[in-house]
């Protein structure tokens, strides 16, 4: 167990490797309570959603949702968040460790009044338990009266699980179908022991903050503190498609125009070590003998058997098939880079 | 819970003691804590190790962490199916996971190092 802003979290309840295979192959269960979930209502509370992320949340039906960031007037991420519509307005999940800088950050922004909104921090009363991989929904249909065929990926209803009232939506960090649970904290023992044991003759196990982090990264997605930050805006991160310029006003806009139109100086890239060596946060990149960037993630990919990296290197010097070393431990160790994401799953079958 | 015949460093080393030859390796403790192990990096043969200075690397999924030598000596043999097998560390620390043979340089500072009995109290605290 490790303390993770203010929550202790497992890194592993087995071994990563076991349960990140888990994930890939059958179901693994998240304890993801520790996310933060901020609320916006009132009248103008999608003019002020609008004005406070960088994507449209304009384009939204009720039940859907979309991944977004918010971003300071220069442009540098202040979180990476899901923004989900709901049936009486926005509900913002949010990278524990920036849930109070994404509170204040809004409260910030509502303080000028020039928006009729509320906001409302839940994340101390609500829990969320993921269940993820290609048989989650079947765990989750057999708990549910909900017709899961309705709920399309980046989708969520109100409904219940294990009798249990829930907001269900197809949304995850592994890579794999899955959903994210959100229930009152007091019923998420419950919740999690009804998925626990109904997950049992699936193949069900428990997971950590460490096969979280190696899922998300094979996937291909930013962590925040490694690939995100606030010196780092969505066009380096590989984010400028989340970004809706033609929406009109909001935080950041005139920052990150000026990053489309004249193209991010630095990009995040992935590279597959050619040498046996594995890649770490804050390592260096080297071109030609120079350095040029950091490493931002890697590890011993469990799917692929091949050590990956995400990498910030400068713009003009990424391409696919692009030769670059990382240095370990003093050395340089040979990498290429390659196409993100490094995983992708597979498609289903399509029904007969 | 920890084999008798073997002594034992602060830093979840153990040392088998064989006439002038000792077998190194890392505790089941330390395993554990490490986790699943994916990597390891180990001297060449006739490499001189001090006593309690790092003598190569080990890494699990999640961390990188330091081998730190239980005695000093040159090291006669290292486990080779750890290149490929790293996991046996996981698998059989005080077994197949076995990292080097060493001859010894200083055989009484085996006499420095904790007994079973000793070091299962010091990973109980």
């Amino acid at each position: 167990m490790v303390p993770f802003a203010g929550y202790e979290m497992p890194v592993q309840y087995r071994s990563i490797i076991d349960e990140h295979r888990t994930v890939r192959s059958a179901v693994g269960l998240f304890d993801l309570s520790h996310m933060g979930e901020v609320a916006i209502s009132g009248a103008e509370a999608l003019a002020f959603s609008r004005y406070a992320v960088v994507s449209d949340p304009g384009a939204l039906e009720p039940g859907q949702a979309q991944y977004s960031m918010l971003c300071t007037d220069t442009g540098g991420i202040i979180d990476d968040l899901i923004l989900y519509r709901t049936d009486d307005g926005y509900l913002i999940v949010c990278n524990a460790s920036n849930r109070d800088a994404v509170v204040e950050h809004l409260g910030r922004l509502l303080s000028r009044g020039d928006f009729d909104a509320v906001l409302d921090d839940r994340s101390d009363r609500t829990a969320l338990v993921a269940p993820q991989g290609p048989r989650a929904a079947e765990l989750v249909a057999g708990l549910t009266g909900l017709d899961l065929e309705q709920l399309g990926n980046y989708r969520s209803l109100p409904g219940r699980v294990a009798g249990i009232d829930c907001l269900v939506a197809r949304t995850g960090y592994t890579g794999e179908d899955g959903f994210e649970l959100f229930c009152d904290a007091r019923r998420a023992e419950r919740l999690w022991r009804a998925l626990y044991d109904a997950g049992q003759p699936l193949g069900l196990q428990p997971c950590g903050l460490g096969s979280r982090d190696t899922l998300r990264l094979e996937a291909g997605m930013p962590l925040y503190g490694n690939e995100l930050d606030r010196d780092t805006n969505p066009f380096e991160a590989n984010l400028g498609r989340v970004v809706k310029m033609e929406k009109g006003e909001f935080v950041g806009r005139r920052a990150l125009q000026q990053v489309q139109q004249e193209g991010p100086r630095r990009k995040l890239i992935g590279l597959a070590m050619r040498d046996n060596a594995i890649p770490r946060h804050g390592y260096a990149v080297h071109a030609d003998g120079q350095e040029v960037g950091q490493v931002t993630s890697g590890t011993l990919s469990p799917t692929l058997g091949e050590k990956i990296a995400m990498a910030y290197v400068p713009a003009d010097q990424a391409g696919i098939g692009n030769d670059f070393e990382v240095v370990v431990r003093e050395r340089a160790y040979r990498a290429e880079q390659v196409k993100l994401p490094f995983y992708r799953r597979p498609r289903p079958e399509p029904a007969a | 819970m920890y084999p008798d015949d073997l002594r034992y460093s602060k830093d979840h080393e153990w040392v088998r003691v064989e006439g002038s030859r000792a077998t190194i390796g890392i505790t089941n403790f330390a395993a554990d804590e490490l986790g699943d192990i994916v990597f390891v990096e180990l001297p060449e043969v006739g490499a001189q190790l001090a006593q309690f200075a790092s003598f190569g690397v080990v890494e699990s999924v999640k961390a990188v962490s330091d081998l730190y030598a239980p005695v000093s000596g040159e090291v006669a043999e290292v486990n080779e199916a750890l290149r490929e097998k790293p996991e046996l560390m996981n698998a059989d620390p005080f077994g197949e996971g076995w990292i080097l043979r060493i001859e010894l340089k200083a055989p009484d500072e085996v006499e420095q190092l904790m007994d079973a009995a000793a070091y299962h109290a010091q990973t109980a605290a």
